[in-house]
């Protein structure tokens, strides 16, 4: 395991993967996004926090590959890219957690696991699954993330709910995901589902992925995050670091736009170059 | 362990957050958690006996109520001391069976994407229709005529498919659509180009003989005839078994079924999977109507109804598939077509009426839907939380 990354502000910048410059996204004559700037990160955790309607699951669809950008750019490692398709992105290594979990409850554990991307043995004709390798990388990659002895051949019904997120991000680990872009689960979490699936984001962070959390647990993100990105109306409201806040100011900045707003002027003439991001 | 828990407790808003200086570094305190260490809230060990587990695994089996209902109607028959089990009945019940299993085993593929299919039916008669159509109208020969017809039908699934995948709409309306277009035209079509609905006497066309061998085989043993049917239809549900488990397409079907939306988020190309299984029916409709068609030595167009296409889908969900997709048995779709053609074959020889068959049918349609709400929830024990 690599070592956890330091907090504290004066640790070298990291290595910037994706990058948004003026990213917009319409819908009809609504601006879902309007020229949304940010920067995520390798090895840091970056929530993204707002009311509903902020443009965060725009944001999610965007980056997963579901919507494409109308204007601006999506700079991955300097790179612009246009996803058209979920299995594009995919490729280029973003993997997504969904909050419907992306798992076909009828389906084995493993099967759910390698969904669409299925190891395989033999020449077309016999092409068949590789059934043994595909349970074994399954049970390895489940107790990468914190959840040891999966049976794989279980239905991923079977699986504890935290654990149906785990294997998500096991499945992004496994595939060489760069970047994991989780979108919580609006259902409230009971503990047990929130220490297994924080375990697994810490897991991947650990493993220098540039981690995009949407979250509406502020005090959960405070714990868990690096950098908290503020949407409200499609635009960055506030662009904070871990040094920035404590948990109460950001369930405070989530309740209410207005102090939202003041907030962020605040500390943005304290810190000249939070405007710059 | 107590920084762990005191830190994961932070999410409770009514506990004091612990100030920072508690712990030396984030870092220390968080490694614990990623750890392979057991988890405290993960995955419990099962404490559940072997047999139990088996008798679970076995329960939960969709092919299982099909198996049952087979054993038990022939027990039920087999008390009657029938002609059934002997040769003359085997080969009887196995013709009756094939036809229905290889609509059965396309169905039941479709049912488990989710779809369904009305057609496969009429398609059956209007493509053998076709091939007849050419071979003693347009004076072509056989194996062409064929190719022609199969080319067709599949245009027709693929017609199915678009439709289905870019308009959204439930393939229950699409196909039944599809159904009446067909219906029609095949008997309008026949009518005005044969001046009857009858086309006939194909059987000293070029390349007929050979055709007879592929799709009109028989072999004779003791006083049962058995029919080349039986092989096209063992044969497609081996194929059809091994292409769902164990391929990266029928991965993708029963995806598809089962979660549409995560499968294409996880880019399976769910569009196109659907596509191909309306051709897959539409093919399958092609291979009963000729099989048909070879064994008359020419086709009647008659109005066949929506029975036909009921009969398949009956099968397949006696078979243990789920009518809301993702989860079913195409080796039960056959078994589902042989207790469906014992039933049938049974209540002849036994001298009932043989209407009779239909409502028993009906209540073996609703033990299978009873059943396979059962097998679901077995399968989907999810634990609340």
């Amino acid at each position: 395991m690599s070592t956890a990354p330091p907090r504290d502000g004066a640790a070298p910048a990291r290595r910037a993967l994706i990058e948004l410059r003026r990213l917009t996204v319409r819908y009809g004559n609504v601006d879902a996004l309007a020229r949304l700037n940010a920067t995520f990160r390798a090895g840091e955790i970056t929530c993204v926090l707002g009311e509903n309607g902020s443009g965060k699951t725009t944001l999610v669809a965007v980056l997963s590959g579901l919507r494409r950008h109308d204007d601006g750019s999506l700079l991955l490692d300097g790179e612009p890219m246009r996803f058209r398709s979920p299995r594009q992105a995919r490729a280029a290594g973003i993997a997504t957690v969904w909050p419907d979990l992306a798992v076909a409850p009828l389906l084995s554990v493993w099967r759910n696991f390698f969904l669409g991307a299925e190891p395989t043995r033999g020449v077309w004709p016999l092409r068949r699954l590789d059934l043994d390798r595909a349970r074994d990388a399954t049970v390895r990659a489940m107790a990468r993330v914190g959840v040891p002895d999966v049976d794989p051949d279980a239905p991923a019904s079977a699986l504890q709910a935290g654990e149906r997120q785990s294997l998500a991000i096991a499945r992004a680990l496994h595939f060489g995901a760069r970047a994991l872009i989780v979108d919580e689960p609006t259902t409230p979490m009971t503990m047990a589902r929130q220490t297994l699936f924080g375990q697994a984001v810490l897991a991947a962070r650990g493993q220098g992925l540039a981690i995009v959390m949407v979250t509406n647990n502020p005090r959960y993100a405070h714990l868990i995050g690096d950098r908290f990105l503020l949407l409200a109306g499609g635009q960055v409201a506030g662009n904070l670091t871990r040094d920035d806040v404590d948990a109460d100011m950001l369930t405070a900045l989530m309740a209410g736009g207005e102090e939202l707003s003041t907030l962020t002027a605040t500390l943005t003439a304290l810190h000249p170059e939070l405007g710059e991001r | 362990m107590s920084a762990v828990a005191t830190s994961w407790r932070l999410g409770n808003p009514a506990v004091e957050e612990a100030p920072a200086a508690d712990v030396p570094s984030p870092a220390r305190h968080l490694r614990p958690v990623i750890t392979d260490r057991v988890p405290p809230f993960g995955a419990a060990q099962s404490d559940v006996p072997p047999a139990r587990r088996l008798a679970g695994r076995v329960l939960a089996r969709p092919s299982l109520p099909s198996l049952v209902g087979l054993l038990l109607v022939v027990a039920v028959f087999a008390v009657q001391d029938l002609d059934l089990l002997g040769w003359g009945g085997l080969a009887t019940v196995l013709d009756t069976a094939a036809m229905l299993g290889i609509g059965g085993v396309a169905v039941a593929l479709l049912l488990i994407a989710g779809q369904f299919d009305l057609s496969i039916g009429i398609l059956a008669l209007a493509s053998s229709l076709v091939t007849a159509l050419l071979i003693g109208h347009a004076d072509w020969d056989v194996w062409p005529a064929l190719l022609a017809s199969l080319a067709a039908s599949v245009a027709v699934g693929l017609v199915n498919g678009f439709l289905v995948v870019s308009t959204g709409l439930p393939s229950f309306l699409v196909t039944l659509a599809t159904f009446l277009v067909l219906q029609g035209s095949a008997l309008a079509g026949t009518n005005a180009l044969a001046g009857s609905g009858r086309v006939g006497g194909l059987d000293d066309e070029p390349g007929w003989s050979s055709a007879a061998a592929v799709f009109g085989a028989t072999h004779q043993i003791g006083d049962g005839r058995f029919r080349i049917s039986l092989l096209w239809w063992l044969g497609l549900t081996a194929l059809g078994a091994w292409a769902l488990w164990r391929t990266r397409f029928g991965n993708a079907v029963l995806a598809s079924g089962g979660a549409r939306r995560a499968a294409r988020e996880l880019g399976v190309p769910v569009r196109g999977t659907t596509v191909a299984l309306f051709c897959l029916t539409a093919a399958a409709g092609w291979l009963i109507g000729t099989l048909g068609l070879i064994r008359l030595g020419g086709v009647q167009a008659t109005t066949p109804g929506l029975g036909t296409a009921v009969d398949f889908i009956v099968v397949a969900v006696i078979g243990g598939c789920l009518l809301t997709g993702g989860y079913g048995s195409v080796v039960g779709a056959s078994l589902g077509a042989l207790l469906y053609a014992v039933t049938r074959e049974g209540i002849v020889l036994a001298g009932w009426d043989a209407r009779w068959s239909q409502s028993l049918l009906g209540v073996l349609l609703l033990l299978a839907l009873l059943a396979n709400g059962e097998v679901r929830r077995r399968l989907k024990a999810v634990p609340r939380s």
